[in-house]
């Protein structure tokens, strides 16, 4: 039972890593920065996303898992608000050009 | 396999530093700095220091950043370059720094092993002191005296930078707020307070027992307030207010004065009377984050830019 | 060969070439804003020294020396007073330097603007 928790933990966790992995690649390969942000913003919500799964089962608590469920959540808004801000500049600078 | 994490830590600790040096762009350099600050907090955790990790993240990472890229924003321009060192010169001063870090170096490789250690005195007399986190017993009983003295620094800081008002402003409140809020900064400004001042009360009560602590909570705090009236919510505070004052000088003159009460009730100056060592350690903590959280906050917002409101 | 791998010694030995870094920063970085920031890494350098002196004090059940700790913990909310200080003198100079030749009193209330 124990080893088939770990195995699910390994899996999803390693999924999260190859989005961030992918996130990043888009960052760096991307020939815009809106579909750069597009990139790094979806594929690292999903990414964390997945390795909080992942790590839910291995919480020594159920507080424990609370508080990853908490890191995520706040990450999501963080990300959402700086990746609109983000946007809005570059929306309004080509506006302007 | 930890082997392979700490090596790539220390690379991309090293190459990011490099970078944040020779990068031209000013505002990338300090994204970069910020990005140095997260890895730093890494580094922490490898070194079994999670306390610091937090604090690093926070202040060294977060409120330096803050600090920084508002800076750039203002001097954008404007900036006073001093003239470039020539190519030797840059070379000679390389030379230079090179040898210091290696003596630095030799040093951390010299370092006597076993190595002197206090960390046996500091767990014996922690039952004493009722709290479980060992490093705030540190900064809070055994050498509250340094953790008094540094929050009188910050505040000193910030009286420096309050006195770079000019006559006319004395006393008046720094601007904060942008010309026109993004309406995304303000929905943030609504959505995270709450959850962020529950995560700095944690923070703080948690400290007493487990990584965190005063300073990492009033940073959360403080970053909360900041927040607030960078998003025009709130406006910032008038220098002269005398609630702001309070609060300032509250965390410090409260620990001075248990301090004192130590040679009435104790054995002396900061000595806590044996079985309220907890209760006096949590108050002096909370009048303390509070205090810290006000002060930096006001660091970050800079000097006086409009009349004090009366 | 293996001892230097320990978190205690690489990232000491880390922290060592930060202090460098952060030194030729300082000396010849030609923006001031940088070399404030030159100042920040070269204290994270002495910061990850203390660390690793921490790192090796484990000893009674901690994983980590608590002294340092506090210390370094003490030392990052100074450092970061210090920087506040500098970069608010920064921003006062600047203002001077480009109000020089205008009156004396740069800063009328700009909150109105």
């Amino acid at each position: 039972m124990n080893g088939l928790v770990d195995i699910a933990t390994m899996v999803l966790v390693s999924m999260g890593a190859v989005l961030f992995l992918a996130g990043a690649l888009g960052l760096l390969r991307f020939p815009d920065t809106l579909s750069r942000l597009h990139a790094v913003s979806k594929a690292d919500n999903l990414g964390l996303g997945l390795i909080v799964m992942g790590l839910l089962p291995q919480a020594e608590s159920v507080s424990g898992g609370l508080k990853l469920i908490c890191v995520w959540l706040l990450a999501q808004i963080s990300a959402a608000t700086a990746s609109q801000l983000l946007a809005r500049k570059i929306h309004r600078d080509e506006g302007r050009s | 396999m930890m082997v392979l994490l700490d090596l790539a830590l220390a690379a991309w600790l090293l190459a990011l530093a490099l970078h944040v040096v020779m990068e031209r762009n000013e505002r990338s350099a300090i994204i970069a700095f910020l990005a140095l600050g997260l890895l730093l907090g890494l580094v922490w955790v490898r070194l079994a220091a999670p306390d610091v990790a937090l604090t690093e993240i926070a202040i060294g990472g977060g409120g330096t950043g803050i600090l920084l890229l508002r800076a750039e924003a203002a001097l954008r321009g404007r900036g006073k370059h001093e003239e470039g060192a020539t190519r030797g010169g840059k070379l000679a001063v390389a030379a230079g720094c090179a040898v210091i870090s290696a003596g630095l170096g030799f040093a951390v490789l010299a370092l006597a092993s076993p190595a002197p250690t206090l960390a046996p005195a500091a767990s014996d007399a922690i039952a004493a002191t009722g709290l479980g986190n060992p490093v705030t017993a540190v900064l809070l009983a055994y050498r509250a005296l340094d953790t008094l003295l540094e929050k009188v620094v910050v505040l000193l800081a910030l009286v420096g930078i309050w006195s770079l008002a000019p006559d006319g402003i004395w006393g008046g409140a720094p601007e904060v707020a942008p010309a026109a809020v993004p309406g995304p900064l303000a929905w943030l400004a609504r959505i995270l307070p709450p959850f962020g001042v529950v995560i700095g009360v944690y923070m703080f009560w948690v400290g007493a027992d487990a990584p965190g602590g005063t300073f990492q909570a009033g940073t959360v705090l403080a970053a909360m307030w900041l927040l607030v009236i960078m998003a025009g919510l709130l406006p910032p505070p008038d220098a002269a207010s005398p609630a702001l004052r309070l609060v300032l000088v509250g965390g410090p003159a409260l620990f001075l004065a248990i301090a004192f009460l130590g040679f009435i009730v104790a054995d002396g100056f900061l000595a806590y009377p044996e079985g309220f060592a907890k209760p006096l350690i949590v108050a002096i903590e909370a009048a303390l984050t509070l205090s810290v959280a006000a002060a930096l906050a006001m660091l970050v917002a800079g000097p006086a830019r409009k009349a004090p409101a009366r | 060969m293996t001892a230097v791998l320990q978190p205690g010694v690489l990232f000491g030995l880390c922290g060592a070439v930060l202090v460098g870094i952060g030194l030729f920063a300082i000396v010849t970085h030609p923006a001031l804003l940088r070399r404030i920031v030159g100042c920040n890494i070269l204290g994270a350098g002495i910061f990850l020294v203390f660390g690793a002196v921490a790192r090796r004090g484990a000893g009674a059940g901690l994983d980590a020396d608590p002294v340092p700790q506090a210390l370094v913990i003490t030392g990052i909310v100074v450092a970061f007073s210090a920087s506040a200080l500098a970069v608010a003198l920064l921003k006062r100079l600047s203002e001077l330097s480009v109000g020089e030749g205008r009156a004396a009193e740069p800063a009328a209330p700009r909150s109105e603007t």
